[in-house]
C-alpha cells in the first residue's frame, strides 16, 4: 500500500490548469500533489468532488477520480459517495461562496454527521468565477462589482461555523504557506471523520491583499498565531507576544514583563468541547492575531460507523428480499 | 371462536349475495378511519374478494375536530370479480360524526345506508359541522337507509369491564363501527383481531378487541338491519397474494431492483407528503443491505443519490412535485454525468404546496421537459398500486442500460390506494445485467464519454486501477469527456443525449389496444387513471360502443407505433388529472387533435366521469 520511491503515484492529470496566473489555487495544488502521493491512498481510491467556482477546478487537475458537481452541493455529493464507498477518500474542494452562501446547508450537515470526507474550503472572500461580486466572508465596505458603495453586511466566520457544527476536526491555513498547508492537509487526511480545513486563498484579480496580514512576511508574524496541540499561544516576529485567557475572553500579552509563557493559554485540539476551540476561531485581525493550524481533533463515530449498514451475500439477500416480499397478511389461491 | 360461529349462524340465516361492495369510513383525522378501511380491505382479500381502496384525508395530522374540512376518509370496495377502482359511489358510509357526513354525503349511492354514531350528533357536533338542524331528524336523509348507532356510548360500556380511562375506551370507537361492518359483510374478524394484537398490548388491545366483538354484536341483535350480506370470493390467477399499496411496492421494488442488479440500494429523501412512505418502508429493509439516508433537504437527497451512483450503488430518490423542483438542477448534473438514477416523483395537487395528500396529474410536463438546456431523461408511469412494483424495476434496467436518470411518475392515489398483489418469485425474475469496465491493459488512456451501440458511456467505477477519470456539469468532449466549449461538439453531444433517451422505446414493450385496432373512438391513458379507464371502457363496449384504449406506461420517449394507432381513430381522447398535459406532447409529436377530459379537484376520476365522456364524443348521451 504504502508509496515506495520508485512507485511514488503521480496526482498530477493532463488537464491544461485554468486559473488566472498568480492565483493562490495554483499553490494549493501543488501541495495536494505532494501530500496525496504521501498519505498511502492510491491515485484510483482517491475521488475529489466539488461544486462551482474557481476552487471547484480542482477535480480536473488532479489524476484520481472526480466530480465537478453543482453549486454548493459537493459536501451532500460527497456523503453519498462514502456512505456507499467507505473503502474510498473523498475530499470535498469548495470555496467561500460555495460553502457558506449556496450550500451552507449541506457543509453544516455533513460536518454534524461526522461523514469521513475531507473538505477544503478556499476562503478568497470574493466570488471569483462570477467576476467579483461580494461573498458571504467579504469584509464590510469591500468594493464589489455589485457592491460599488461598498459591501454591507457581517461575514460568516467558517470555523465558527465548523465548530458550531461539533465537526471533528477544524484547521486553518495559508495558500503560500507552503509547509504549514502541507501538514494541515496530511493532518485533516489521517483524521477519521469530517475535517474541515479553511484556507486562506488570495485573489489577485478580484480582492487582492484580502490575507495580506496572514502572507506577507514582513507582517505575518505578528497577526497570526501558529497553534499546536499542548503549546501556549506564542506569536510576534520576536516570539515575544501570546494569548492569555482573561474573563472576558482571550487577550494579547506581551511576555516577559507581567506575564510569561505559563499564563498563556495552551492549545488542547482534542478538549471534548468546543468552547475554547471556539474562542480562538473568534480571535479575528485587526484586533487580534488570527490562529492557523488544527484548532479541533477529536474522535466520534463517524457517519458510516453510526449508520451500521449491512452487505448480505447474494444468497442471504436473496432470502431477505423474498422474506420481505412476503411480508403482512398473504393468502395463496390455487 | 365464538364469533366464528356466530358469522356462520347469521350468514346461514339470510345473508344476501353481492357482487361488489363500497365502504367509506369518514371521522376526523384522529379517529382511526385509515386504519378502518385498511382492516376491511386485508380481511377482504383474504377471504378471497378482488379490493381496491382510496384513502381520502387532510393535509393536518390532527385537523380541527368535528369540522368538515378536518374529515379523513378511507373507501374500499371489495368484490367477487376484478375490479380496477375504489368504486364511483358509496353503500355504506359510516360517519362518526356530523361532518363526516356532510362532507362525504354526495358520494353515496342513491338508497344507500349510512351509519352514523348517533351520540356524535349533539349541539356541539351539528354546530362544528355547521348544521342549522340535525340532519337525522329533520327529513334530509329519507332517501337513504339511516342506521342511529350509539357507537360512543356502547364502545365505552363494552370496554367498561376493564376499568380504563374514558379517553382509550373513546379510542376503541373505530374498531366498533368496524365491527358492524363486518357483521354487515360478513368478513372475518380473525386477521383484524390477528393485527390488533400485533400492534397493541395489554389494555388497548383487550378494548379494542372488545369494540370490535362490540360492534358485530350490535349488528347481529339489534333489527337496525333488515338482513346481511356477503360477497363471494373473487376468481384470481393461482399464486401467493398480497395486498399492497403503490408507496409499497415502489419501495419493494426498489430492494428487487438493486438485488437483481447485485447492487447496494441507496436511497435518499427529504420528507414530504405523499413520499415520505417510502423512506420509511426502505429504512426497514437493512437486512436485505438497503442504504437510507435523510437528507437536510430535497437538493442533498438526489446529489447524495448521484454521489452514490458515481460509487456504483443504486442511487435513487424520491419526492413529489415541490421537492422535485427543488431537484431540477441536480437532474440536469445527472444528465450531464449520464450515472444511473431514479427519481420517483409521487405527484400531488399544486402548484406549490397546492394540495399535498391530493392526487394530480400535473406534473408530466415538469417530467419531460422541466429542467434548463436539452435534458431528456425517460418518464415512466406505474398504473395501479401493484405495477409500481414493476415500474421500478423497469425503470432501473433502462437507466442502467442507457446510463441515465429515470423519472418515475406515481401520483397520490397510487402511493395510498391497496389492491391485492400477486407476490412475484424473486429467484425467477431476470437479472439486471450491469458491466463495468475492467482496468486496461494497454496504455491507452480511458475515454469516459465512449459510446456502446445504446449510446450509452461506461460507467467505471472509482477504485479500478487505470479508469480514473472526472466527470461533471460542464460540456465533455465526445469520447474523451474533457472539458469543451467547442460549438460543434456541444451540438453532437445534445443530439447524442437526446438519440439515447429516444432508445427508451426499444426497452419498454409495445403498446397494446385493448378493443377494436381502428374505429370511432379511442382513449389514451397514462398513469394512475388507468383503473377508471379501464372499467369505463369495459362498460362502454358492453354497451356496444366502438371505443379502445390504449395505455401509456412510458410517457418519455412516447412508445413505439402510438402515432400510427392514433390515426386509426376518428376521435382520440385523453382524460387527464390536469389540464390537458399529455394532449399536449402528443399533439405536437403526432399532430393528431386529442380531445381533453381534464379534472383538478385533487380526486381520481371516477368510472362515470369517463363513461359520459365516451357517451358525449360518440353522440350516445346517456
Ligand atoms: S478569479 Fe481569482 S480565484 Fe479565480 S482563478 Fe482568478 S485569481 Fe483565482
Amino acid at each position: 500500500m504504502n508509496a515506495t520511491a520508485n512507485t511514488v503515484p503521480n496526482f498530477a492529470s493532463d488537464q491544461e490548469v485554468r486559473w488566472c496566473p498568480g492565483c493562490g489555487d495554483f499553490a494549493i495544488l501543488a501541495q495536494m500533489k505532494k501530500v496525496l502521493p504521501t498519505l498511502g491512498v492510491k491515485p484510483e481510491n482517491t475521488v475529489v468532488v466539488s461544486g462551482i467556482g474557481c476552487s471547484s477546478r480542482f477535480p480536473y487537475y488532479l489524476e484520481t477520480y472526480g466530480m465537478h458537481g453543482i453549486h454548493g452541493r459537493a459536501p451532500a455529493i460527497a456523503t453519498g459517495l462514502k456512505r456507499t464507498r467507505p473503502d474510498l477518500q473523498v475530499w470535498v474542494v469548495t470555496g467561500d461562496g460555495d460553502a457558506l452562501s449556496i450550500g451552507c446547508t449541506h457543509l453544516l450537515h455533513a460536518l454534524r454527521r461526522n461523514v469521513d470526507i475531507k473538505i477544503l474550503l478556499f476562503n478568497n472572500r470574493i466570488y471569483g468565477l462570477t467576476k467579483g461580486q461580494f461573498s458571504p466572508t467579504s469584509l464590510p465596505g469591500l468594493v464589489t462589482s455589485s457592491t460599488p458603495m461598498g459591501t454591507a453586511h457581517e461575514p460568516l466566520h467558517p470555523l465558527s461555523i465548523a465548530l458550531a457544527s461539533n465537526a471533528t476536526f477544524v484547521a486553518r491555513s495559508v495558500d503560500t504557506n507552503a509547509k504549514h498547508l502541507g501538514e494541515v492537509l496530511r493532518r485533516a487526511a489521517a483524521h477519521r471523520g469530517s475535517a474541515f480545513v479553511e484556507i486562506y486563498q488570495n485573489c489577485h484579480i478580484f480582492n487582492d491583499g484580502a490575507f495580506d496580514f496572514a502572507k506577507n512576511p514582513a507582517i505575518r508574524d505578528d497577526h497570526i498565531v501558529a497553534i499546536a496541540h499542548g503549546e501556549p499561544l506564542v506569536f510576534g516576529k520576536n516570539r515575544d507576544k501570546g494569548i492569555r485567557l482573561d474573563v472576558a475572553g482571550p487577550e494579547v500579552v506581551t511576555l516577559g514583563g507581567e506575564y510569561n509563557e505559563p499564563d498563556l493559554l495552551v492549545h488542547d485540539e482534542k478538549a471534548d468541547t468546543n468552547t475554547i476551540a471556539q474562542m480562538i476561531a473568534g480571535m479575528r485581525h485587526p484586533l487580534m492575531p488570527e490562529a492557523i493550524g488544527v484548532l479541533r481533533d477529536v474522535d466520534r463515530p463517524t457517519h458510516n460507523d453510526l449508520m451500521r449498514d449491512k452487505t448480505p451475500d447474494p444468497k442471504s439477500r436473496e432470502t431477505a428480499v423474498n422474506r420481505l416480499l412476503h411480508g403482512g397478511e398473504t393468502w395463496t389461491v390455487a | 371462536m365464538e364469533i366464528d360461529e356466530k358469522v356462520r349462524e347469521s350468514q346461514a340465516k339470510s345473508p344476501v349475495d353481492v357482487e361488489a361492495v363500497v365502504i367509506r369510513f369518514a371521522g376526523d383525522s384522529g379517529d382511526g378511519m385509515q386504519l378502518a378501511g385498511t382492516q376491511v380491505a386485508v380481511s377482504s382479500a383474504l377471504m378471497g374478494n378482488d379490493i381496491a381502496t382510496f384513502p381520502d384525508f387532510p393535509a393536518e395530522i390532527r385537523a380541527p375536530r368535528g369540522t368538515p374540512a378536518g374529515v379523513s376518509g378511507f373507501q374500499v370496495q371489495f368484490a367477487s370479480r376484478q375490479i380496477m377502482t375504489p368504486g364511483d359511489t358509496v353503500d355504506v358510509l359510516v360517519a362518526m360524526n356530523p361532518a363526516a357526513l356532510k362532507a362525504n354525503l354526495g358520494n353515496l349511492k342513491a338508497q344507500g345506508t349510512i351509519v352514523i354514531d348517533i351520540d356524535a350528533f349533539d349541539a356541539k357536533g351539528l354546530r362544528l359541522a355547521k348544521y342549522d338542524e340535525n340532519p337525522v331528524e329533520n327529513g334530509s336523509l329519507d332517501e337513504f337507509q339511516v342506521i342511529e348507532a350509539p357507537i360512543t356510548s356502547q364502545t365505552r360500556k363494552a370496554v367498561e369491564q376493564l376499568g380504563i380511562g374514558h379517553k382509550i375506551a373513546t379510542r376503541c370507537r373505530n374498531f366498533f363501527a368496524m365491527g358492524i361492518i363486518y357483521w354487515l359483510y360478513g368478513r372475518d374478524l380473525t386477521a383484524t383481531t390477528r393485527y390488533i394484537d400485533s400492534k397493541f398490548t395489554g389494555e388497548v388491545a383487550e378494548a379494542d378487541k372488545l369494540a370490535l366483538r362490540a360492534g358485530w354484536h350490535y349488528g347481529e341483535t339489534t333489527e337496525a338491519f333488515e338482513r346481511s350480506y356477503q360477497v363471494p370470493a373473487a376468481s384470481q390467477a393461482p399464486g401467493t397474494y398480497r395486498n399492497v399499496t403503490g408507496n409499497e411496492a415502489l419501495a419493494l421494488g426498489l430492494m428487487s431492483a438493486a438485488h437483481l442488479s447485485g447492487k447496494d440500494l441507496f436511497y435518499s429523501a427529504y420528507p414530504i407528503t405523499p413520499a415520505s412512505d417510502i423512506l420509511h418502508r426502505v429504512s426497514r429493509f437493512t437486512e436485505c443491505g438497503a442504504r437510507t439516508f435523510q437528507a437536510e433537504d430535497e437538493i442533498a437527497a438526489i446529489c447524495s443519490a448521484i454521489g452514490a451512483a458515481f460509487g456504483g450503488a443504486m442511487g435513487t430518490t424520491g419526492s413529489s412535485g415541490p421537492g422535485i423542483a427543488l431537484k431540477t438542477e441536480a437532474l440536469g448534473l445527472a444528465v450531464m454525468l449520464e450515472l444511473p438514477l431514479l427519481v420517483i416523483n409521487v405527484q400531488r395537487g399544486g402548484p406549490s404546496t397546492g394540495l399535498p395528500t391530493k392526487v394530480e396529474q400535473t406534473d408530466l410536463l415538469q417530467a419531460v421537459t422541466g429542467r434548463n438546456g436539452e435534458a431528456p431523461m425517460p418518464v415512466l408511469a406505474p398504473s395501479s398500486p401493484g405495477d409500481c412494483f414493476n415500474i421500478v424495476i423497469e425503470a432501473w434496467r433502462i437507466a442502467t442500460k442507457l446510463m441515465t436518470p429515470v423519472m418515475i411518475l406515481s401520483d397520490a392515489f397510487t402511493a395510498n390506494g391497496a389492491e391485492p398483489w400477486r407476490i412475484p418469485d424473486i429467484t425467477t425474475l431476470e437479472a439486471i445485467e450491469i458491466e463495468h469496465p475492467k482496468s486496461p491493459t494497454g496504455m491507452e488512456p480511458f475515454r469516459p464519454y465512449d459510446r456502446n451501440e445504446w449510446l450509452a458511456r461506461p460507467w467505471a467505477l472509482p477504485g479500478t486501477p487505470g479508469l480514473t477519470h472526472r466527470i461533471g456539469g460542464i460540456e465533455k468532449a465526445d469520447g474523451t469527456g474533457a472539458i469543451s466549449y467547442d460549438p460543434l461538439n456541444h451540438e453532437k453531444m445534445v443530439k447524442l443525449r437526446a438519440d439515447k433517451i429516444e432508445k427508451t422505446a426499444l426497452l419498454t414493450p409495445d403498446l397494446e389496444i385493448a378493443g377494436p385496432e381502428s374505429g370511432e373512438l379511442l382513449v389514451v391513458s397514462w398513469g394512475g387513471t388507468f383503473g377508471a379507464c379501464q372499467e369505463a371502457i369495459v362498460q362502454a363496449q358492453r354497451d356496444g360502443l366502438s371505443v379502445a384504449h390504449v395505455h401509456l406506461r412510458c410517457l418519455n420517449p412516447l412508445p413505439r407505433g402510438l402515432g400510427a394507432i392514433l390515426k386509426r381513430y376518428k376521435t382520440v381522447l385523453a382524460p387527464e388529472l390536469n389540464l390537458g398535459q399529455l394532449r399536449q406532447l402528443v399533439r405536437a409529436k403526432y399532430l393528431v387533435d386529442v380531445r381533453g377530459l381534464n379534472k383538478v379537484r385533487g380526486q381520481p376520476f371516477w368510472i362515470g366521469d369517463i363513461t359520459t365522456e365516451i357517451h358525449r364524443l360518440l353522440g350516445q348521451e346517456k
